[in-house]
């Protein structure tokens, strides 16, 4: 669009550049506010114990000592190595079975028609009003009775269900066209085969976007681990992370080089997959 | 192939809206039937009944010999295009036109055959391997239609499968239509709001409207003999020209007047048709090709002149549309023999062709008086 008035090589008023200096200011203080802790995590990592004070003394640590890594995971007493397994394989197994039943049950909710279908999506949605922690306890009550009590079916099998997952992918589902059914239907698909061989492969980018949201909530979680395991074979990272804080000391740079290695998956995760994410939060943003 | 009948077919939604009431035909073996209406009309609804993917409210749809209301879509041996073409975006265009043959557990062999057979038929071998997203409108279109005729149905049921094409496209593909079935006789149910594409391609055409069947008939007698007003509207182009009047009689005849200045005599046997409407309000109705500058040959009078002011006139080649308003108001198009002189804004007079001129009783689908329906 031609303006008369714009001169080639338009100049910025004085307005507009103290503007963007104060923007670039308020992005900087924002983005150290985030750096700082993870600085401060990172040179922890890498200082002896008796460094925990370091910060407040110098940015460079006197000596890195990357010898915290290995120790992690030869620590006598805990077994790191264990925990990075529980993690990936409860947070694993959650997502599997997430996928399956949250598709399954957004396929009901998008795609067939039945009576008051939109009434009971509705009240299942609601579901995700109720705050977790009320749920805790009779979950845990119901889970203990199930004899799935400090039991890798109890990490798993209580999370495998989520209104949110299905909230998702319906929504998902709700924009691939209903011809695509009539078709197969047609041409001579039961449901089984128009939900296995239609619907999902066309729901591929709605699937992985949940499936990364479960993955991470559920290899974050910590509170229902916490409170269903006894056994330390059977402890996630979050919990495992806490065992650094022994009743022999508080081993800070053990925790925080641990950390660290923990959040390795879920960054990898998110750079290889962040274009979906994105999509992802988008799709819960225009919920119709 | 198959002959497929409904019988007293309705359809209601909620239980109230009625979508379409009372549909009783019966399609030939081999006939191409096309359904015609304003979106609405339930044209579309009565093929999704056919196809098994809308439910019946009452009176029964069979194929072949078989009642098949209670029937799945996938065991009616039927087979649909539609109007987005719903080709499968994730599969080849071989697997979206195997998948049917698949499902239905062919031999490998057998399926590559009738595949390669069908692709080379329509002319899109080349595209076998290909994903839809990469394909054009028109060679979606030809895979939609491949996806139909490589299952070998009983039945092809099309909803409004050209609507998505442009408009020179769209001829074609018509054409192609009309060849197909005139080589694999395949019974065929055509759903299109196009009444040009409902004259060219069904042996017989079905006019709708709210959920009514207007007309059955061959494309040539519902054109020539429209049932109500309503068919006469809806097919033809440009549409039939109506005016509002009345019968009445006068120097020993029947007229038909405007009560401003059209006074047209109504032909003998004609008159005597719709005597019994002597007095009444009706329409009269004709095409814009029953009308001429000359009154020569069918158009010789005497009491077949009207006066109209003319308004705008479009250039077809051998002949010209010309716009007009009648002295009711009413706009009117004459299609007349091309002449570079035409006076645009006169009054000029036209002649009728009164053995085409058509008389309906009053309202939106008063019935034909000259050609009453059986």
């Amino acid at each position: 669009m031609g303006n008369a008035n714009t001169s080639p090589g338009r100049r910025e008023g004085p307005l507009l550049i103290a503007g963007r200096i104060a923007l670039f200011v308020v992005a900087l203080v924002v983005g150290l506010s985030f750096f700082v802790p993870f600085m401060w995590q990172v040179l922890m990592s890498i200082s002896e114990v008796a460094d925990v004070d370091l910060l407040t003394k110098t940015v460079t640590p006197p000596e890195a000592n990357w010898e915290n890594y290995p120790r992690v995971f030869n620590h006598e007493q805990i077994e790191f190595g264990r925990y990075f397994f529980n993690s990936f394989f409860v947070a694993g197994w959650v997502t599997i079975i997430q996928v399956i039943t949250c598709s399954m049950a957004a396929y009901a909710f998008s795609r067939l028609q039945w009576p008051g279908r939109d009434k009971v999506f509705l009240g299942y949605l609601g579901t995700l009003m109720v705050p977790g922690v009320v749920l805790m306890v009779p979950t845990y009550a119901i889970v203990r009775y199930m004899g799935m009590f400090n039991d890798y079916t109890g990490l798993i099998i209580p999370v495998s269900f989520t209104a949110y997952g299905t909230f998702l992918l319906r929504q998902f589902m709700l924009t691939i066209p209903t011809s695509l059914d009539e078709a197969a239907s047609i041409d001579g698909a039961g449901h089984w085969r128009i939900y296995s061989q239609i619907i999902l492969p066309l729901a591929r980018p709605g699937i992985i976007v949940m499936a990364i949201f479960a993955f991470l909530f559920n290899y974050n979680a910590f509170f229902w681990p916490l409170i269903i395991v006894k056994d330390e074979n059977l402890r996630t990272l979050p919990i495992g992370l806490l065992a650094f804080n022994t009743s022999y000391g508080q081993e800070t740079p053990l925790i925080m080089a641990a950390s660290l290695m923990a959040m390795i998956p879920p960054v990898i995760i998110f750079l290889v997959l962040q274009k979906y994410l994105v999509k992802g939060i988008q799709l819960g943003a225009v919920k119709g | 192939m198959a002959e497929v009948k409904l019988d007293h077919v309705r359809k209601v939604y909620d239980g109230t809206v009625v979508a379409v009431e009372d549909f009783h035909l019966t399609i030939k073996d081999g006939e191409f039937v096309v359904l015609v209406g304003p979106s609405g009309c339930g044209k579309s609804t009565t093929l999704r009944m056919v196809a098994g993917l809308e439910e019946i409210s009452d009176g029964t749809i069979s194929i072949g010999d078989r009642v098949v209301n209670d029937v799945l879509p996938k065991d009616r041996d039927i087979a649909m295009v539609f109007q987005n073409y719903a080709l499968y975006p994730h599969m080849t265009v071989y697997k979206n036109m195997a998948f049917g043959l698949m499902l239905r557990k062919l031999p490998r062999d057998q399926i590559h055959t009738r595949v390669e057979q069908t692709a080379a038929m329509l002319g899109i071998e080349h595209l076998l391997k290909r994903r839809p997203k990469a394909l054009s409108g028109g060679q979606r279109q030809r895979v939609a239609l491949g996806r139909a005729i490589v299952r070998e149905p009983k039945v092809f049921l099309f909803d409004e499968p050209l609507s998505n094409l442009d408009a020179k496209l769209r001829v074609t593909t018509r054409t192609e239509i009309k060849n197909l079935h005139q080589r694999l006789k395949t019974t065929t149910i055509y759903v299109t709001h196009d009444q040009e594409e409902a004259m060219t391609l069904g042996d017989r055409i079905v006019v709708m409207s709210e959920g009514k069947v207007q007309q059955v008939d061959t494309p040539l007698n519902i054109y020539r003999r429209p049932a109500n007003r309503f068919v006469a509207a809806f097919l033809g182009s440009p549409p039939m020209n109506f005016i509002q009047g009345k019968l009445e009689e006068s120097e020993g005849g029947l007229h038909f007047m405007d009560g401003q200045y059209i006074d047209l005599t109504l032909p003998g046997e004609m008159a005597s048709r719709v005597a019994s409407h002597k007095g009444k309000a009706v329409t009269l109705g004709f095409r814009p090709t029953a009308m001429s500058e000359t009154a020569e040959g069918k158009f010789a009078g005497p009491g077949n002149s009207l006066t109209l002011q003319t308004s705008v006139v479009e250039p077809l080649g051998e002949r010209i549309d010309v716009s007009c308003t009648s002295s009711t108001g009413g706009h009117l198009v004459a299609r007349i023999e091309a002449r570079d002189d035409f006076p645009v804004g006169d009054r000029v007079t036209f002649h009728l062709d009164m053995s085409h001129v058509h008389l309906f009783a009053d309202g939106e689908f008063g019935p034909n008086l000259v050609h009453p329906s059986a």
